[in-house]
């Protein structure tokens, strides 16, 4: 079953076409690997998604409603988030609040409720202290979870920040170079832990990601954008012997991990 | 210096620190900026003065009324400004304040210019009343802070889009902690009018607005126990420096500017006094590890 669908999809910021017709379908439990070239329009595509921008043509399906002119809360209260390719966590908060805050929709309680510190604010508040918990172990963060989260280490930072998109307990999660500035080493126990959060809580990925073995690695399905187009789209295999992708972004044994 | 002069100047460190409280919320957890909220105070001042002296309403009751209408107002305002961008915001607030101080001024049937005065037999806020209120109002915003609602406060205070993709919306979480922060100012204002048994609406200008906010910045934003030093600390200092008439304000200036120079995040920066109780055990606990080992 489709879980995301987009249809023409179109960006332009003045002159620039950004993103160009792209249509895409995203199936449900898949990891969808998207690549291209430096500004290729793949971040861009990303805040569409997310209803951070706003769409110049075509429509964003998800699970079958239409969801773009959304306010990107709605969007992810409907089950949509992501990570950011410039990182933005909440800097002066401790590893632990980040994640603590991002569990807000998992419990109900009034602000009424909050003030008086009634049964269903302490219920609530021990349910989101126990899956904080949970999350902070799997992505390796809780001999850290005391420390401000600007104070971390760079590859702690991304794995912080999809530890804080999980908690929200997305069906669909975004992943904008997770790796990025990570060595192979890290890179290699990043890609266990989103294996591992896809699995615990049955997600579907989007992923964007410069490192080819990362992507050809844990990817069923993979598309490549160039200049805001869709310039191939299939499994693993079939993008790495494309002819077209090859030339334009593959190149003949180029490193574009390479850059970072 | 004599027992109700010390008295008054408490009552009037606790009507400040409510103030605070509410707008510790707005600028210090939420991070929105106001030099407007002087003119809540003077809605919550007019209001409860009315309620008491011309309907002879309880002044427990007409204190909850006058920080409703603030209340009520702000949503108002709020509605209108909080989708500006911060700075815009500020602008907005400052208009808001000045515009209610002239409506005051002018509206003759509460005295307009020529202040508004409440009977010596009406109720005069007393320490107790202070105190309580204080103590309410303390423990119900800790409780909120320590909730999935204060946290969106801050979630909003540090980075506005983490906070949208995060489910958050934002310009309701904004709508709240300006609603709070107005029934706070509200309140204290309420008891500042049953306090000097006087109004005039020069008392609420931008002056008073910008007092509040160096307070909340003062002790360090984000911090509950900040607000509360930060009000002690500079509503006790003009009334040691009295002796130095003009040149008071011009030491109670430099005094700010030196604190914000040594300590730019404030006093407590961020910090509660538990936290510090916190770290000063943890300390101690290593200590006596440490001399367990080497004994
Ligand atoms: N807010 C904006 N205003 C104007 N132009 C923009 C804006 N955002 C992106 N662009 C332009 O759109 C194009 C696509 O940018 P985008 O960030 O989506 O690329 P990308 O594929 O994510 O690249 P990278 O690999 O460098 O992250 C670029 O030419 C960029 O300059
Ligand atoms: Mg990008």
């Amino acid at each position: 079953m489709s879980l995301l669908e987009l249809r023409d999809v179109t960006k332009q910021f003045g002159g620039l076409v950004a993103v160009g017709d792209v249509s895409l379908t995203v199936e449900q439990g898949s990891i969808h690997g998207l690549i291209g070239p430096n500004g290729a329009g793949k971040t861009t595509l990303f805040n569409l998604i997310t209803g951070i921008y706003g769409l110049s043509g075509g429509t964003i399906l998800f699970e079958r409603e239409p969801i773009d002119g959304l306010a990107p809360f709605r969007i992810a209260q409907k089950g949509i988030t992501r990570t950011f390719q410039n990182i933005r966590l909440f800097k002066d908060l401790s590893v632990y609040d980040n994640v603590l805050t991002a569990c807000h929709m998992n419990t109900k309680y009034s602000v009424v409720e909050a003030l008086f510190r009634l049964p269903a604010r302490n219920q609530g508040e021990k349910k989101l202290k126990q899956e904080t918990e949970i999350l902070l172990d799997i992505m390796n963060l809780t001999d850290r979870r005391d420390v401000s989260a600007g104070n971390l280490p760079y590859g702690f930072q991304r794995r912080l920040e999809i530890a804080r998109a999980v908690a929200l307990k997305p069906t669909l999660l975004l992943l904008d170079e997770p790796a990025a500035g990570m060595n192979p080493d890290e890179t290699f126990e990043l890609l266990e832990m989103i294996k591992q959060v896809k699995r615990e809580f049955g997600l579907t990925v989007l992923i964007i990601e410069h490192h080819m073995d990362l992507i050809m690695n844990l990817c069923d399905r993979i598309m490549v954008l160039n200049f805001g187009r869709v310039l191939a789209e299939g499994s693993p295999i079939e993008i790495q012997n494309d002819p077209a992708v090859v030339q334009a972004y593959l190149g003949e044994g180029g490193n574009h991990d390479a850059r970072y | 210096m004599s027992w109700a002069y010390i008295t008054t100047v408490l009552i009037m460190t606790g009507i400040n620190l409510l103030a605070v409280i509410g707008l510790s919320v707005l600028t210090g957890f939420t991070g929105l900026f106001s030099f407007g909220h002087a003119g809540f105070m003077a809605i919550g001042a007019y209001t409860s003065a009315i309620l008491t002296v011309w309907l002879g309403v309880p002044y427990y009751l007409a204190l909850l009324i006058a920080g409703l209408a603030a209340g009520l107002i702000s949503l108002v305002i709020g509605r209108l400004t909080l989708k500006l961008k911060g700075d815009y915001f500020i602008i907005a607030t400052l208009g808001f304040g000045e515009s209610i101080r002239l409506l005051f001024n002018w509206f003759d049937p509460i005295g307009g210019s020529r202040g508004f005065r409440i009977p010596s037999e009406i109720h005069y806020t007393s320490l107790s009343d202070v105190i309580i209120i204080n103590l309410i109002a303390l423990i119900l915003i800790a409780n909120l802070i320590n909730s999935r609602h204060g946290r969106n406060f801050k979630a909003i205070r540090e980075e506005e889009m983490a906070s949208q993709v995060i489910g958050i919306n934002i310009f309701r979480y904004k709508m709240l902690s300006f609603f709070i922060s107005a029934v706070l100012v509200g309140i204290a204002g309420g008891m500042l009018a049953h306090l000097t048994h006087f109004l005039i609406p020069r008392n609420f200008d931008m002056t008073k607005s910008t007092f509040l906010t160096i307070m909340v910045i003062l002790g360090g934003l984000g911090s509950l126990s900040g607000s509360v030093i930060g009000t002690v600390v500079l509503t006790f200092i003009p009334e040691f420096l009295r002796n130095f008439n003009e040149w008071r304000y011009v030491i109670f200036g430099f005094l700010v500017v030196l604190v914000m120079v040594l300590r730019p995040k404030g006093l407590m920066g961020g910090y509660e006094i538990s936290d510090l109780l916190r770290w000063v055990k943890r300390r101690l606990v290593r200590r006596r590890g440490e001399k367990n080992e080497s004994a």
